[in-house]
């Protein structure tokens, strides 16, 4: 149930074999995938999988111990210029100091643009996440947990990365402002053009984001499949989660995380 | 209005105790004809002829300047080094015995050494009040460089941000805190080092005059002295809050937001 995705071009980002260690403790096990320029990819996995140094690994934030990341063909060694990077706990992302325009202007200023010319810039990507109507002087910590979230969204948005990598996202927020939060990334990500991979534990949020979902599995944590989401570009809340076809996946992904953990990985 | 009350209020509750015991001072030395203890009456008096006049201004110079110049000194010092060692942390073990025993010295026990080095001039009393001044700086930027929330320092090197812009925009206003906290007490020393300095081999300066008020049993200035700097130090202190509340006003505010009921 893959699409047909066999294009000459190079993917945005390659996991090619990677696997990663803490001492004696195995992480990451021969993880290999590809996402493709303008797709949405949720990383899908139990708490505790590794999820998180992978998405470290894959942002450049750290060395994996075998196997390499490429960003649009070249090997990753540090973060890339055209990556962003959106955390789980926004409250310990975003500087407690700074105003909320500030934040989002942060990474314009330290890539040398101008004052004004950053908070222009700071500007667009608050209007664009809904923030257009918020005091930019407040400080963010001032805000609720969505529109934090928010704040740290507008700026990766700023940056102008071609790719976003999201951990966890929405897993701090209630649910009403999870599903308002998920529209959100959905439909930035179809308007811009961006190359979302995203991780989380919720297999129904990766079924309803995704267009492929890497389901990881086992310990040390391996790709048990990659499923194709063949639910169309435009999603809804209420209606893409009541189709058989949602039904469907889920119910695939949930047996393909459980049932590769049920037999802890032997096989390659 | 409320928050004009409420100012009054404030200021009422810290100010009685000082209004309290000068008027205790004032009719208890009223008719006092000791040497040694003269009514307050005189003594203000002095105050304000020694103090309060060009010639206080004349007397206050060179002491200004050492308090100023020694806590600039170990401010910068203490925030350089303090950043380097939380930054580091094998340079930070490497050093910590030889800075753990360099701290124990006394400031004021270093005078006698510093004038032999360095001579009795006003770069003495600098480096003097600098060197003893620089420990709360430096210790508590190490502490407050090292506690900078990891997924910060992360964000910032995800947005390609390098070491000398990190250190600016992200450690340094992070361990504003605690670095803030140490320069208090900093300011603190720096003041007693600054009028034990001019105890010696000083030709002016607040601490030369209290020795030479001393020395010379004019008891009233000497009294006026005390007061001065008493003065001196309030004022010093309600300047660095004045600074700290502008600075760190998010800190403040954050606290409160923390520690206030979840709505």
């Amino acid at each position: 149930m893959t699409q047909v995705k066999h294009q000459a071009t190079v993917p945005a980002l390659d996991a090619d074999a990677l696997g990663h260690h803490y001492g004696e403790h195995h992480v990451l096990r021969d993880v290999t995938f590809e996402v493709s320029s303008g797709e949405f990819v949720c990383i899908v996995g139990p708490s505790g999988v590794g999820k998180t140094t992978l998405l470290r690994c894959l942002s450049g934030l750290q060395c994996p111990s075998v196997g390499s990341v490429r960003f649009n063909g070249a090997r990753v060694a540090g973060p890339p210029r055209e990556l962003a990077l959106v955390f789980q706990d926004y409250s310990r992302s975003l500087l407690p100091w700074a105003s909320v325009i500030d934040n989002v202007a942060l990474p314009l200023r330290a890539g040398g643009l101008r004052k004004r010319e950053a908070a222009a810039a700071a500007a667009d990507a608050l209007h664009e996440v809904g923030l257009g109507g918020v005091d930019p002087s407040a400080y963010p910590w001032q805000l609720s947990g969505g529109m934090q979230q928010r704040v740290a969204i507008a700026r990766a948005l700023a940056y102008k990365p071609s790719i976003v990598l999201m951990d966890e996202p929405f897993a701090s927020v209630d649910a009403q402002t999870r599903a308002d939060l998920e529209d959100l990334v959905r439909r930035l990500q179809v308007d811009l053009g961006l190359t979302v991979l995203l991780v989380t534990h919720d297999i129904d949020e990766a079924v309803y984001l995704s267009d492929r979902i890497v389901a990881l599995a086992g310990s040390p944590a391996g790709v048990a499949d990659v499923v194709g989401v063949d639910l169309g570009s435009v999603r809804d809340q209420l209606e893409t989660k009541l189709r058989p076809r949602f039904a469907e996946l889920r119910a695939h992904v949930y047996r393909l995380i459980r049932g590769a953990r049920a037999q802890p990985s032997t096989s390659n | 209005m409320r928050t004009r009350l409420r100012w009054l209020s404030v200021s009422a509750l810290e100010l009685w105790l000082p209004v309290a015991l000068l008027l205790a001072w004032w009719f208890a030395s009223r008719h006092s004809t000791s040497a040694y203890f003269p009514p307050l009456r005189y003594i203000l008096d002095g105050f304000r002829l020694d103090w309060l006049s060009a010639n206080g201004a004349h007397n206050l110079r060179p002491s200004l300047t050492v308090l100023v110049a020694g806590f600039g000194l170990a401010v910068i010092v203490g925030v350089a080094v303090g950043a380097v060692l939380g930054l580091n942390r094998t340079v930070e073990r490497a050093t910590r015995p030889l800075l753990e025993l360099t701290r124990a010295v006394p400031g004021v026990a270093l005078l006698p050494v510093f004038i032999v080095l360095i001579g009795i001039g006003t770069d003495m009393k600098i480096l003097l009040v600098a060197s003893g001044a620089v420990w709360p700086v430096l210790l508590n930027t190490t502490d407050g460089v090292r506690s900078t929330e990891p997924l910060l320092v992360d964000m910032a090197v995800a947005y390609g941000m390098g070491r000398w812009r990190r250190l600016r925009s992200i450690i340094l206003p992070a361990a504003a805190p605690q670095i803030f906290a140490g320069a208090r007490t900093a300011l603190a020393i720096s003041v007693i080092i600054m009028v034990v300095s001019e105890t010696v081999g000083a030709q002016g300066g607040i601490g030369y005059f209290l020795l030479a008020a001393q020395r010379s049993f004019q008891i009233t200035d000497m009294w006026g002295t005390i007061i001065a700097l008493g003065v001196l130090g309030y004022l010093l202190n309600l300047l660095f809050r004045l600074t700290e509340a502008v600075v760190l006003r998010w800190h403040r505010l954050y606290q409160a937001r923390l520690s206030a009921p979840r709505r």
